[in-house]
């Protein structure tokens, strides 16, 4: 049996009327606000929606364009990371005409001296005035085959393999010598297989020499169907008045760089008029997939959320304002403000949390769902699933910030008069 | 020695308006330790003023309040609100519980405020809420309870921080005769246990239970009927 404890009294003059310490049990806090969340469970549902919203579609934008920068970066191989093309533009001309520039022929030696250029080569597709292609024996069925010219760097600029002979050097260009390497198809079109015999075959009437056949090239695979010459020998035998296109082999990682360096070093004068074609850096190629459509998913998102932080203002003031009489009893049991404005602070953090978790987790399964249907390996910092939540919960925090102020202010005596 | 519980000198509360209320004028009032006191007077007479002055809810105009022997008219807010949460027990008669949670958990708000660990927060609320018969609803919703009951927690509520002084506003106005009766007969026990109680009503019979009556007329604590009763 209970007995009702008489006031404390202490030896000496002067009383206390407390017991030391002042500040409530951050987890009594927490339970308060837990249980004041919790006793209101279908509201809570709407409130969160908007948060919901916001979350999910942030965590699916940026779990999407993820995705989709790991699908990129799968097929991104150093390969293609390493090829830089230059071929001629066109502008409009002072009298309306289209200015054409031309690749000069020294450009595989200018781009040489270029730093991080592994290797260069020209080339062309060269007009043989409808000369027909033969094989040896002359006399052996004529064929169509394109003529090509390439310079001596070509062939390990595009990565070519043989499977018998030789490329030819920058000698057989210099000399412009009669001497031919054919694609995989046009010798087989052509009836050659072996070189060792030194063949020949016919363009037109002239006679050139083959020196070696083509097994496979990482480019260009027109190649293939070709015929083709040194630079100099179509220039010289056929007129040949320019390269077409300048190929280019980087080193690793510096292909961007060449990309910029390029015209200059080929055409000081009008860099301008020459189109480069160089693989973006492995980031900006995930930007610009993902920079579109995030930019609109991002700001749809940062709307939803500030459309549901502004719900959870709205849905703690409205509770402030219904549970006046709470606040009250809550101040006459020894309550201070600050408990009042702390608890009201906690409760729509909670919602805030609570939306950010739920949003996370939808935000999640559409990158799953999304990356299933279209056969994506789904990528995703689990790092984001985690602080989404926090996101909502700080979301939350800031929505319940007037709110609770509002509530701190009410004086206990009005609040315990009203009901 | 000990000091009265509560010792009032000269204290008086006006509301600044407009229209500018005197609510309260220059009460002289004192409650001795153990005492049962009920303040009477017609509606809007100051009763409730008076009641919020005394449980440190408001704070005096002017005069001198001193609650077990230590002047209270001059805290902060932060120490009033403290004193208020150890000393006083609040009683009303719209009961104030909160919905939606236990019996118990309503019993034990009034410890969690002032850091009382959860354990004891506990022992100490099924005592109290046993010592008012309510030992077989702890778990209940208080919106399940009649009026009787809820105002039985509420008196649970109040008690269980052992306070200096109960202080009840029309405690059986919400309830029936029989519901009344109860009440008040677990007032007149807790006085016989040694509590100082003071209760505001405008019923006779409810003030008729108490040891001294005091009447508070336009403000004016009107020289009291100093009738002792026991
Ligand atoms: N916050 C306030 N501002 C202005 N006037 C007030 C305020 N609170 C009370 N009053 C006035 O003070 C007077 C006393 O009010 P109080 O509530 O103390 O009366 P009461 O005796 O409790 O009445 P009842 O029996 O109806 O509860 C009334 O005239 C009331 O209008
Ligand atoms: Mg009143």
């Amino acid at each position: 049996m209970r007995r009702p404890r008489l006031p404390r009294r202490r030896a000496g003059g002067r009383q206390r009327l407390t017991r030391g310490g002042h500040r409530m049990r951050l987890r009594d806090l927490l339970g308060e606000a837990l249980a004041g969340v919790a006793a209101r469970p279908s509201r809570l549902a709407l409130t969160t929606l908007g948060t919901v919203l916001g979350i999910a579609a942030l965590v699916a934008t940026i779990g999407l364009g993820q995705t989709a920068a790991g699908q990129i970066t799968e097929r991104f191989d150093q390969v293609a990371a390493t090829r830089v093309t230059v071929a001629p533009g066109e502008t409009d001309g002072p009298d309306g005409e289209v200015a054409l520039t031309q690749l000069p022929w020294d450009a595989p030696e200018r781009m040489k001296r270029l730093a991080g250029v592994a290797s260069a080569g020209t080339f062309a597709t060269v007009d043989v005035a409808g000369d027909p292609v033969r094989g040896v024996p002359y006399g052996t069925q004529e064929q169509t085959v394109p003529v090509a010219a390439a310079s001596a760097g070509l062939f390990e600029a595009l990565g070519a393999r043989l499977s018998g002979g030789r490329f030819f050097d920058e000698g057989h260009d210099e000399r412009g010598d009669a001497v031919v390497v054919l694609g995989r198809y046009a010798a087989d079109r052509l009836g050659i297989n072996r070189v060792d015999s030194q063949p020949s075959i016919f363009i037109g009437d002239r006679a050139f020499t083959v020196i070696g056949i083509l097994d496979a090239v990482d480019y260009r695979t027109e190649l293939q169907d070709s015929v083709i010459m040194p630079m100099t020998t179509a220039r010289e035998l056929y007129g040949l008045e320019a390269p077409e296109v300048l190929e280019v082999r980087t080193d690793l990682g510096a292909a961007q760089l060449i990309g910029r360096q390029a015209p200059i070093a080929i055409d000081p004068n009008n860099p301008d008029l020459l189109d480069v074609n160089a693989p973006p850096a492995p980031g900006s190629l995930r930007d610009n997939v993902s920079a579109d459509v995030n930019g609109l998913f991002l700001a749809l998102g940062g709307l939803a959320l500030l459309v549901g932080g502004l719900g959870i203002a709205n849905v703690t003031l409205l509770s402030v304002l219904e549970r006046v009489s709470e606040i009250g009893l809550r101040r006459a049991v020894g309550a201070g403000r600050s408990h009042v404005a702390g608890q009201f602070l906690i409760e729509s953090g909670i919602v805030g949390f609570l939306g950010g978790l739920i949003g996370s987790t939808v935000g999640v399964l559409a990158t799953v769902g999304v990356s299933v249907v279209r056969d994506w390996t789904p990528l995703l910092d689990i790092r984001l699933a985690l602080v989404a939540p926090l996101l909502g919960g700080l979301i939350g925090l800031a929505a319940g910030a007037y709110p609770a102020w509002r509530a701190s202010a009410i004086e206990p005596i009005a609040a315990l008069r009203s009901g | 020695m000990t000091p009265p519980v509560v010792e009032m000198s000269g204290v008086g509360r006006v509301f600044a308006g407009p229209p500018r209320v005197e609510a309260v004028r220059d009460v002289d009032l004192t409650i001795s330790q153990g005492e049962y006191l009920s303040i009477i007077g017609p509606s809007g007479s100051g009763k409730s003023t008076l009641l919020h002055l005394l449980g440190l809810l408001d704070r005096p105009s002017h005069g001198v309040y001193r609650l077990d022997g230590v002047d209270v008219s001059t805290l902060s807010e932060r120490r009033r609100t403290r004193v208020r949460g150890e000393r006083i027990g609040f009683v009303f008669q719209a009961f104030h519980l909160l919905p939606h949670r236990s019996v118990l958990e309503n019993v034990e708000l009034s410890m969690i405020y002032l850091r009382v660990p959860r354990r004891e927060r506990t022992a100490r609320a099924v005592a109290t809420l046993e010592r008012v018969g309510l030992g077989h609803r702890l778990d209940f919703d208080p919106i399940t309870l009649s009026g009787g009951e809820r105002q039985r927690v509420a008196i649970a509520r109040a008690l269980v921080a052992q306070p200096s002084l109960l202080l009840a506003d029309e405690p059986t106005g919400n309830l029936d005769s029989g519901n009344a009766a109860s009440v008040l007969a677990l007032f007149d026990e807790l006085h016989a246990e040694g509590l100082t109680l003071a209760v505001i009503t405008h019923d006779d019979g409810v003030s008729g239970r108490a040891q001294r009556r005091v009447r508070i007329v336009d403000g004016v604590m009107a020289d009291v009927e100093a009738e002792v009763v026991a």
